[in-house]
């Protein structure tokens, strides 16, 4: 295996276009638990933690453009960050411990392709971009697109993440995330659900995005929840639809973290409850 | 294949050495620098008795390569007493057996230093989410999270 931290995008993409079976490092939480389990044997590793604006989280178009080697701790310490999108900074904030939180990516979870991965729900209900970069130049894509199937993506030879967007928080906006785990910590998602959703005048749900992971091979957009909410104010019956349209969207598998009819009745509970908290930060207030 | 020459800080002295690309820091400090205080419990980020800190912040060294860390500043277990002066969290973790065999202690004091850093006024909750990703199989962890929770109080006392 070789190791190279080049300080250029280019330097990187052609790196990446030259070598058969290179793989990308940023926080490597992932991939060195992969060589060491030898389940990956790269030619190439290369770390893109020398690039400018890898490390940088800036303000663009009233969003926020996080580099890809951005760890969730220095997303948590973000006060910008954290006051529009607390649901994303939440759900990458519950991805391992202390020290993987001091290394691990939203990029790099994402392209984990885990379905259990924690903050890719969360991102899609924020409606995330990725600018993906290539021999073929840059493009940008939506967060929901980039997961194929388990541990597989749809980025082609040569491409890497280089950032991920998250849009403006819309006015009267707000997010969450939650997920069940058995334990209370250091564990993977049985179910997890990202909501982001925009309040009107009065109190009603103008828009909305719900994100279902863990309960198919990858992370789903409930296009029939968000519907079930759009008009109404989000609390009782709207919140019990909204729970049914969750867990019947739900196509999990039985394992040893859960049943299917587990899996499903918690869909439903976790969207209801994660509306909840999204409803109330759209109102300005905490939760 | 021609090894990696790295340069980098540890414990405040310039440190070179020369790894292989896939060799993680923990095999860098470990087997190649004769700096044994990290331990290597799983070697999978889970258990935290290889932790140390890189730029200041808490890292698992087993998954980390050797290479990255290059022109970093990098903290372990050994660099935590002043000569024969133990640092507080040190002494504390002696003084009310807040271990028993030893293998997750450098890495539970590294964690904790480091939290104690950030927060010097941590709730027991604040101590046990920081620690969860530092494995114990002796103590149950009551002395270790009492030790820690005692020298926080001691540090604010004496500042």
């Amino acid at each position: 295996m070789r190791y190279e931290a080049p300080n250029s995008v280019e330097a990187a993409i052609d790196l990446l276009a030259a070598t058969e079976g290179a793989y990308v490092l940023a926080g490597g939480t992932d991939l060195l638990v992969k060589l060491r389990a030898e389940m990956l044997e790269p030619e190439l590793v290369v770390d893109i933690k020398r690039i400018s604006g890898m490390k940088g989280i800036t303000p663009e178009d009233g969003g926020w453009r996080i580099g890809a080697a951005v760890s969730g701790a220095e997303m948590g310490e973000h006060a910008g960050l954290t006051g529009d999108w607390p649901g994303v900074v939440e759900a990458v904030g519950l991805i391992g411990s202390t020290q993987v939180q001091g290394r691990a990516t939203l990029a790099g979870n994402l392209c984990n392709a885990s379905p259990a991965a924690d903050s890719v729900p969360a991102m899609v209900a924020a409606n995330a971009t990725l600018r993906i970069v290539g021999p073929k130049g840059s493009r940008d894509v939506a967060v929901i697109d980039v997961p194929a199937s388990p541990g597989k993506t749809t980025l082609g030879s040569g491409e890497f993440i280089a950032s991920v967007f998250l849009p403006a928080k819309p006015d009267h906006g707000g997010d969450a995330y939650l997920r069940f785990i058995p334990r209370t910590e250091m564990d993977i998602a049985v179910v997890g659900c990202g909501v982001s959703l925009v309040l009107d005048g009065a109190g009603k749900v103008s828009a909305a995005r719900v994100s279902l992971g863990a309960v198919g091979p990858k992370v789903m957009l409930v296009d029939a929840a968000a519907e079930a909410l759009i008009g109404r104010a989000p609390k009782g019956d709207a919140l019990e639809d909204l729970a049914a349209v969750c867990s019947a969207a739900a196509t999990p598998i039985d394992d040893k973290r859960g049943t299917v009819d587990f899996r499903r009745h918690v869909a439903g509970v976790l969207a209801r409850r994660a509306t909840e908290i999204a409803a109330t930060r759209a109102k300005g207030e905490t939760a | 294949m021609s090894q990696i020459h790295v340069t980098t800080s540890i414990n405040g002295d310039t440190t070179e050495f020369l790894c292989e690309a896939e060799d993680t820091l923990l095999d860098v400090l470990r087997d190649r620098l004769g700096m044994t205080g990290s331990k290597e419990g799983c070697g999978t980020g889970d258990c935290g008795a290889c932790s140390v800190t890189v730029d200041g912040r808490l890292v698992c060294s087993c998954l980390m390569l050797g290479a990255e860390a290059e022109g970093r500043e990098v903290t372990t277990i050994e660099g935590m007493a002043t000569g024969d002066q133990l640092h507080p969290l040190q002494q504390k973790f002696i003084e009310m057996a807040a271990l028993q065999c030893g293998i997750c202690t450098p890495g539970i004091l590294v964690a904790a230093k480091s939290l104690l850093e950030k927060n010097p006024d941590p709730t027991e909750e604040e101590v046990r989410y920081w620690l969860a990703g530092n494995l114990c199989r002796c103590t149950g962890y009551d002395k270790i999270i009492r030790a820690v929770m005692e020298t926080a109080a001691d540090l604010r006392r004496a500042s």
